[in-house]
């Protein structure tokens, strides 16, 4: 689909809004509709429209291969880093109450760094997904 | 009243893709019509109020997995092949497992019953405690990261399980490693 005109354009206007709506959703999603599984998939679904339109090598140039698989362990470590937090802090493991001397405010400070986590490591899996089935059969033995 | 309609319509449309699905013979258009029966899906979801679940439908089921199926596709044949065996059994295994959850999913309360276990047991306890602790508009958010944040971490780890998982089968090997 490289030489597709109306593809190339379309994708091109598309993408950005597409990325912006992720980010919507993300750090929107303690007042609308959202999260950080969706934002991540949608993220993800950016680059893999990027993927297709311009193909597999362009998209590793964006996101390179090293940067999406430590993506899907980083992901889980932020999360993981925040249970960690509230342990230092003289809490539970995740308590988010001990994250900030106004509890209200600990509170949303660990579900914005979790959603965070959870998107970081969902997109990152998604991409790394679509990378390695889109990759078979194209120079299998080169 | 007006949304009970709008389901029903986008249900017959559901049952029609179904019904090209299991004609069709060309796995292409299988597969596209999959994406389409996902966003029909996805639009029922968001006319019963499930914003979340529509997006993930509409970026999961219609976007990257039709693209996981397609990039399927090109390693192997464009049609379907001719079943080996007689289709009978497992038509009759989904026929059976489809007749039990239809039995069962009439056992459920009526949606969005106010008076149903499911908004009677731990939402009310929710609704209240939520803006007052947490205090975020989104109760699915503060349910999820906050209350369930064990749960949630669960599921990160097992969407990195599963990735972790797809790397360790499909990884190609080195340049000049044994086949």
């Amino acid at each position: 689909m490289r030489h597709d005109l109306v593809l190339r354009v379309v994708a091109k206007l598309l993408i950005p809004f597409i990325v912006l709506f992720a980010l919507y959703v993300q750090f929107h999603g303690d007042f609308g509709p959202g999260g950080g599984f969706q934002a991540g998939v949608i993220l993800a679904a950016a680059f893999v429209l990027y993927a297709l339109i311009f193909g597999l090598a362009s998209a590793r140039k964006v996101v390179p291969e090293p940067l999406v698989e430590a993506m899907m362990a980083l992901g889980v470590l932020i999360y993981a880093g925040v249970g960690v937090a509230g342990i230092v802090l003289g809490g539970n493991y995740l308590d988010f109450f001990v994250l900030d001397p106004d509890t209200i405010i600990g509170q949303h400070r660990g579900i914005f760094w979790v959603e965070i986590g959870v998107a970081v490591t969902v997109s990152g899996v998604m991409l790394k997904m679509f990378y390695m089935f889109a990759d078979r059969g194209h120079g299998e033995d080169t | 009243m007006i949304e009970t309609w709008i389901i029903n319509v986008l249900m017959v449309f559901m049952a029609l893709a179904v019904w090209v699905i299991i004609r069709s013979r060309n796995l292409f258009g299988v597969i596209v019509m999959g994406g389409v029966y996902s966003f029909l899906t996805a639009t029922v979801m968001v006319a019963m109020d499930a914003v979340d679940v529509a997006m993930t439908e509409a970026a999961v089921g219609a976007g990257i997995s039709t693209v996981l199926f397609l990039s399927a596709l090109y390693l192997c044949k464009g049609d379907e092949a001719k079943p080996m065996k007689s289709p009978l059994l497992p038509l009759l295994v989904s026929t059976g497992v489809g007749v039990m959850l239809v039995f069962g999913a009439l056992g459920l309360p009526e949606f969005s019953n106010s008076n149903s276990p499911l908004n009677q047991h731990v939402g009310p306890g929710y609704l209240a405690d939520i803006p007052e602790k947490v205090d975020v508009p989104n109760l699915v958010t503060a349910v999820l990261a906050s209350y369930r944040s064990f749960d949630t971490l669960g599921e990160t780890t097992v969407v990195f399980t599963a990735g972790a998982g797809v790397v360790a089968l499909l990884r190609r090997r080195r340049k000049g490693a044994k086949r």
